[in-house]
């Protein structure tokens, strides 16, 4: 039996998820790639006042269209203002000012942990990926964090190459001083999963239509467990997937 | 007070084999042109600091500069991998690449610490196996008793940073995203600075930043010198290059190729323009292979 089309992809559905996500969010720190569509798509659709800060520097940045670098020239032409690396990490990020950390990654753990630093030994890497970047302290200084990636085995891994950038503290909420509390939502191309308030471990919270959740189990590297309450997230609306494709296309 | 050089003079002068060199500029400003004179001028052994070494070091770990890298995020931005970086890390090619790798952050205070004249910044901590992996440490605040990370002060022997203007007196104004210029100048034993244009006097702009004559070494006037990347309202980041590098660099022979075609056989950065706009696009793309 082949299922109809649903007349959109899952990374379409993944995007728009990632943007309601944002709901209600004022101040974004943004990685570059699939964070910047969500979180332009965000700003275009329901939060027209997210104020979206850029590693650059680019503070209110308001983009037409997805940069490719988180320097292209439009961000700093359409900032707020536009301040020095020294001033954006110690004063806005470091300084506690931003409520959501937006996160991209090459593998993830059941407690959000990444790594974007190597696949293999670290002196001889079978892959050298581009390292930690700002990583490490949006997700120690933001209020919290959502993560985008996409559900793949190898990237949802039992046990990282590498920790880069550090997740959830199984048994220390607290997370050893940090300023935030960690990721609170790890946005995929299947679903949504969320850290369960006992063990800090990541669960699988809701689905998207269609997903089998045998599949997302067969796409991750630990055993995943489900959340009592295990929702479904609704299809994108017509308006969604209308801004994101103008957004994305080019 | 900084002297008005060509840009040749400049890098013969104050870049020797061996030094550690930081050529900055985030995303905007990068000084490619002086890296492609280093690289004519067949300077080895250096250690490059740099937050993200783009595609100007991919060039320079390509053409066996380098022995060491020190940095925080080594990728193409919106379009992949650094092929020289990851063959230079992975394989050795065309030699060892030793890396200290740092995050955004800790880089960033490593050149704010020695542009302040102290020997370590304080920042928050963060866990993760970086720490294992470069020169960082814990300290203790002595008024809070909070754990803090304290990582070391960098201080290049020569920064090179790219600005849109210098003025008459060689005092340099940039504007638009800044990133850590003004640090890694203000960190370093000798700086370079190369311009769009020499102007007679310097027009306010929002959020600029003016290195006054006596913090710089020398000046060089470098037109569209900081392509592929861009000076605010003189050129455009050409984007379409960063992706074209992508299969520039992926092989060995065809980066070798390209790179004697385009710097090594130019003598100067208007000739190396020059030759990248005769080009049509897909001639670009076949050059080389």
């Amino acid at each position: 039996m082949t299922a109809p089309e649903p007349g959109y992809s899952a990374d379409e559905m993944m995007t728009v998820a990632a943007a309601r996500e944002l709901r209600g969010t004022r101040v974004c720190f943004v990685g570059i790639g699939l964070p910047s569509l969500a979180a332009n798509l965000a700003r275009q659709l329901h939060q027209p006042d997210l104020v979206l800060i850029y590693e650059s520097g680019t503070i209110g940045a308001k983009p037409s269209r997805p940069p490719l670098s988180v320097g292209d020239g439009e961000l700093a032409e359409t900032a707020d203002l536009v301040v020095s690396m020294p001033e954006i990490f110690a004063y806005w990020l470091q300084g506690g000012r931003i409520q959501v950390g937006f996160l991209g990654g090459a593998q993830i753990d059941r407690f959000g942990n990444l790594n974007t630093t190597v696949i293999g030994p670290y002196e001889r890497p079978q892959v050298r990926l581009p390292g930690a970047g700002g990583a490490p302290e949006i997700a120690w200084c933001a209020q919290r964090v959502v993560v985008i990636m996409r559900h793949r085995r190898r990237a949802f891994v039992e046990r990282l190459g590498f920790l880069t950038t550090p997740g959830l503290c199984p048994g220390d909420p607290e997370r050893g001083g940090a300023l935030g509390k960690g990721p609170t939502a790890v946005i995929t191309d299947l679903g949504v999963l969320r850290p369960d308030p006992a063990t800090q471990e990541l669960v699988l919270s809701e689905l998207h239509p269609g997903v089998d959740p045998d599949r997302v189990r067969a796409e991750t590297g630990w055993h995943l467990r489900e959340a009592a309450d295990l929702g479904r997230t609704a299809p994108p609306t017509a308006q969604e997937l209308d801004v994101l494709r103008r957004l994305s296309s080019e | 007070m900084s002297r008005l050089l060509s840009l040749r003079e400049a890098i013969a002068e104050l870049v020797h084999d061996g030094d550690t060199i930081a050529l900055e500029g985030f995303t905007h400003l990068i000084p490619f042109a002086a890296a492609h004179e280093i690289i004519r001028q067949g300077r080895r052994h250096l250690t490059l600091a740099r937050l993200t070494p783009d595609l100007i070091y991919d060039q320079m770990i390509g053409m066996g500069c380098a022995d060491r890298l020190i940095f925080s995020w080594g990728g193409n931005p919106g379009v992949g991998s650094l092929h020289r970086f990851r063959d230079a890390v992975e394989n050795g090619w065309p030699g060892p690449l030793q890396l200290e790798e740092y995050s955004h952050g800790s880089l960033t205070h490593r050149y704010v610490a020695a542009a302040s004249g102290l020997p370590l910044a304080i920042m928050r901590g963060f866990g993760g196996d970086l720490f294992g992996h470069t020169r960082m440490a814990r300290v203790t605040c002595p008024f809070t008793g909070e754990e803090l990370l304290a990582v070391p002060a960098l201080h290049p022997d020569v920064a090179i940073v790219h600005a849109q203007q210098a003025d008459r007196a060689g005092n340099v104004m940039m504007w638009g995203i800044v990133g850590v210029q003004k640090e890694a100048v203000l960190a370093a034993r000798r700086s370079l600075v190369t311009v769009e244009e020499v102007v007679d006097s310097f027009a306010p702009h929002t959020g600029g930043v003016v290195l006054p004559q006596w913090v710089v070494t020398a000046v060089a006037v470098v037109p569209d010198g900081a392509h592929p990347s861009f000076a605010q309202d003189y050129s455009q980041r050409d984007n379409a290059f960063y992706r074209r590098w992508d299969a520039i660099s992926r092989e060995r022979d065809r980066f070798l190729d390209w790179m004697r075609q385009h710097v090594l056989e130019t003598p100067d950065h208007r000739s190396y323009l020059r030759r990248l706009r005769e080009e049509p696009p897909a001639d670009q793309l076949k050059a080389g292979s």
